[in-house]
């Protein structure tokens, strides 16, 4: 065996006295993928930012192919051949492609301030050749789809001579067919002496990919061993220290027949069209579809946000006045949107801000002036509720320290504190963590069981399953299957989101 | 589909399309507008506010501003005025002088904004106020008279060009060619761009930034140099609101208040020449002096209404399209793939 590309011998940090991680070893070789994961919070950041020389360790060694390797500054990471692949892309998108894989480096004419395009683009596409990407240099990297710029990313790596890439969360913003694209090449990556690791909450991603499996909880290393060792169950009940045989929360109440929501023959040039759907007081409606089938469009018009041509959308039996999404929230809707760190928060107001964001008005107290105490009480009634994981009690910190688990909670939190009639949820459980995920489930169903009405949509078809009443299919912005819990499958729900009958589908 | 790529190629090259449009409105209103010597003279009268707007587009290219540029024009000026007045030094030495003061006042805005992490805002508006302190403490108030050398420059010509327009000229040119062709050009861009990221890809954020602000000070100074060099003389209110000109011409000319995005060529200059066409046409047309800011005023409020129109217009353009089959690549935005900005 050669020897590793990276070990780590009982690693540790620790923050005000509590270990964030502590005593974790691992052994990365060339041409190996490994796997990292674990729950919010398991300690995985910590772990990748000792290693990208963010944060000096407080116990333990490593070492990169043998040597001691003490990073001061991510510079040094950079130059150790290690490079980081965040779930924010670092690209400049008023910049072409080949400007981003040289960003700083450059080549000049000799003697001369000016850049040498035609070396800098020669260089690029040998990049590009190298990684499989036929894209021509000079594009515009604002031009490219997520997919595309996640491979950029990577080229940019590749350019820099990285031997180790670390990869956080990928996948997230991707389609099946760019995910299936970016595998493709760790997979050739790897292939080609790449060390990689790579860190995902989407499990099956995991098994498909990794070589290793290293499973973090509360900072220590509980697991690990090569990926045939594992399953998907197996893997979950190490991250969370207990066999966690159930993924959803039981139902305690059904579904009443009082329409909430009702909308009739909804269209709009381009976007969806003749959408009828009621929505029930106590029911979680799960909508369903392949990314870019118009789902979010939906959720958009359906909260104001977006305008709508032919068809009438009516809230208990009112017909919703038309776009606005302060009408919306009077209304009694609530939206929480596909992106919060864009759409759904302040990253950098404190946790009760974002809360009381939109009851705000409720908290004037005797006259025009915040009543800061029944703002800070409120939000921790709701902090509570949520089981919200917070470092602050007081809940001054801002959302930007929390993990996304519990930054996806305080979203909720916001919506919740209004008791909405209506909730609308767009991939409310994405980049969050099982036990998280339950959380949110929990959190569907109490607000279900007061009457309201639910629209849940998502991506992952096992967990709508799990959780809706009913299961809306949307294919090209059209309706194109509608399903009752007792004829939930899931072979006949896909081949109805690719616009198809389950007897095409078995062809 | 090719209408849309109609539409998207007129939105991208509004700037040039308005500047048709008013100068086709003057042209028909006034026919002597449409003389060259007429043209000569709004881009002779734009080349100061040009210069300095040439430096504004470095500063708002990395998403900052500069306030004091008007300001930093008269200290300039009157620096090499009372050199040359007081101690009857050559016009060369005076010249240098105060391109060197720009780079000073330059470089003090830069310390703040840089080193001490202040916003560009706030400082430079307090390098406005105390830039035309210090000016109006020098001169006691007082015009500065330049010798007779001074104004021959700026009535000169090369060729039967003017020499403002010549100075302008360079200017704009070589500043395209530093934002398009150098490593610091580009590092412009991608600090504007996002800062943070640029930090990370190991560019010299700090760096960048200060001397975006050195630029734009040089660029005020020259500017203000040309603009005396017709005057000849340096009144207490010079360069007053020239910042306000500088920011409207580099914002017509594309220029984004957020950074990232503008061009100098075409970009600025257009955006320059477009505010002193709409000045001079007025005057053409013999509007009321009272109400010809107004009118200038509604032209840039309508122009940069239109520019956020068409940003919007583009974005929309720019979103994947629901109904085609497949995913990623069938329905991506037809905007077509130009070479990037500069």
């Amino acid at each position: 065996m050669t020897a590793p590309a990276l070990e780590l011998d009982g690693l540790g940090k620790s923050f005000f006295g509590v270990w964030a991680v502590r005593g974790v070893d691992l052994d990365l070789h060339p041409g190996q993928i490994l796997c990292l994961v674990g729950e919010n919070g398991a300690g995985k950041t910590t772990l990748m930012n000792m290693l990208g020389g963010l944060l000096p360790p407080d116990e333990g060694a490593m070492r990169l192919g043998g040597r001691p390797y003490t990073p001061q500054r991510p510079a040094d990471a950079t130059e150790a051949g290690i490079a980081f692949i965040h779930q924010e892309l670092n690209l400049f998108g008023n910049l072409s492609i080949a400007e981003n894989i040289v960003v700083d480096r450059m080549p000049t004419y000799p003697g001369l301030p000016l850049v040498n395009r035609g070396r800098m683009r020669r260089e690029a596409r040998a990049i590009l050749d190298q990684i499989g990407l036929d894209l021509p240099p000079d594009t515009p990297v604002d031009a490219l789809a997520p997919g595309e710029k996640q491979l950029v990313e990577i080229a940019k790596a590749v350019a820099a001579h990285a031997r180790i890439i670390i990869l956080d969360e990928p996948t997230t913003s991707l389609t099946n067919r760019e995910t299936e694209v970016l595998f493709r090449l760790l997979r050739r990556l790897r292939a080609e002496g790449h060390a990689m690791i790579y860190i995902s909450h989407v499990l099956s991603h995991v098994m498909d990919l990794a070589d290793h499996i290293v499973v973090l909880r509360d900072g220590e290393r509980v697991g690990g061993g090569p990926v045939d060792a594992f399953t998907i169950p197996r893997m979950i009940s190490t991250m969370v220290g207990r066999a966690l045989d159930q993924l959803f929360p039981t139902r305690s109440h059904q579904p009443t027949d009082q329409p909430v929501l009702e909308v009739d023959g909804l269209s709009q040039p381009g976007v969806v069209k003749d959408i009828s759907l009621t929505l029930h007081r106590g029911e979680v409606l799960g909508i369903y579809g392949l990314m870019g089938a118009g789902r979010t469009e939906l959720a958009r018009i359906l909260f104001g946000l977006d305008p709508h041509g032919e068809g009438v959308i009516r809230i208990a039996g009112q017909a919703a006045a038309g776009t606005d999404a302060r009408g919306s929230i009077r209304a009694g809707m609530a939206f929480v949107t596909e992106d919060r760190r864009h759409e759904g928060l302040l990253m950098d107001s404190s946790v009760a801000e974002n809360m009381t964001l939109v009851s705000i008005g409720r908290f004037t107290g005797r006259g025009v002036l915040l009543d800061r105490r029944a703002i800070q009480d409120a939000a921790k009634t709701m902090a509570t509720q949520l089981s919200l994981r917070t470092g602050d009690p007081t809940l001054r910190q801002p959302v930007r320290s929390l993990s996304g688990g519990n930054q996806q909670k305080t979203v909720i939190g916001k919506w919740v504190l209004q008791a909405p009639e209506i909730l609308i949820m767009d991939e409310p459980t994405r980049g969050i963590d099982v036990g998280a995920k339950y959380e949110v489930f929990t959190i569907m169903n109490d607000l279900a069981a007061r009457g309201a009405g639910i629209l849940y949509i998502s991506s992952e078809l096992e967990e709508l399953m799990g959780v809706a009443d009913r299961i809306l299919v949307m294919h090209k912005g059209m309706i194109a299957g509608r399903f009752e819990r007792s004829d939930f499958d899931s072979r006949a729900i896909l081949a109805a989101a690719f616009g198809r009958t389950v007897q095409d589908a078995a062809e | 589909m090719t209408t849309e790529r109609l539409a998207i190629l007129a939105l991208k090259n509004a700037p040039i399309l308005l500047f048709v449009a008013i100068f086709l409105i003057f042209g028909l209103m006034s026919e002597r507008f449409l003389e060259l010597q007429s043209f000569e003279n709004i881009v002779k009268q734009a080349s100061f506010v040009g210069i300095v707007a040439v430096g504004m587009t470095f500063v708002m290219l990395t998403g900052g501003i500069d306030l004091s540029v008007g300001t930093n024009m008269y200290l300039s000026a009157v620096v090499a005025g009372l050199l040359m007045q007081e101690l009857d030094l050559s016009p060369w030495i005076a010249f240098v002088a105060c391109l060197g003061t720009g780079l000073v006042f330059g470089a003090v805005n830069a310390f703040m904004i840089v080193r001490l992490g202040m916003v560009p805002f706030i400082v430079t508006l307090g390098m406005l106020v105390a830039g035309r302190g210090l000016g109006l403490l020098l001169t006691e108030s007082r015009g500065v008279i330049l010798p007779n050398d001074v104004l021959r420059f700026g009535a000169g010509d090369v060729l039967g060009i003017p020499n403002p327009i010549l100075v302008f000229l360079a200017v704009a040119i070589a500043a395209q060619v530093v934002l398009s062709r150098t490593r610091f050009g580009r590092h412009i861009y991608a600090v504007g761009f996002d800062a943070k990221a640029a930090k990370q890809a190991g560019i010299g954020v700090g760096r960048t930034l200060a001397s975006a602000y050195l630029v734009c000070g040089v660029c005020a100074a020259l500017g203000g140099f040309v603009s005396v060099s017709q005057l000849g003389i340096v009144n207490p209110g010079f360069g007053e609101f020239t910042e306000l000109y500088a920011i409207a011409a580099a914002v017509l000319g594309g220029a984004s208040l957020f950074g990232g995005v503008g061009s100098v060529l075409p970009g600025t200059v257009l955006g320059a020449l477009l505010i002193q066409m709409v000045q001079s046409g007025l005057i053409f047309l013999r509007i009321d002096v009272y109400v010809q800011p107004l009118i200038q005023a509604a032209i840039i409020f309508l122009a940069v209404t239109l520019d956020a129109v068409r940003n919007r217009r583009l974005a929309a353009l720019g979103k994947r399209k629901i109904r085609v089959e497949g995913e990623s690549k069938a329905e991506r935005p037809t905007v077509p793939r130009t070479r990037t900005t500069g």
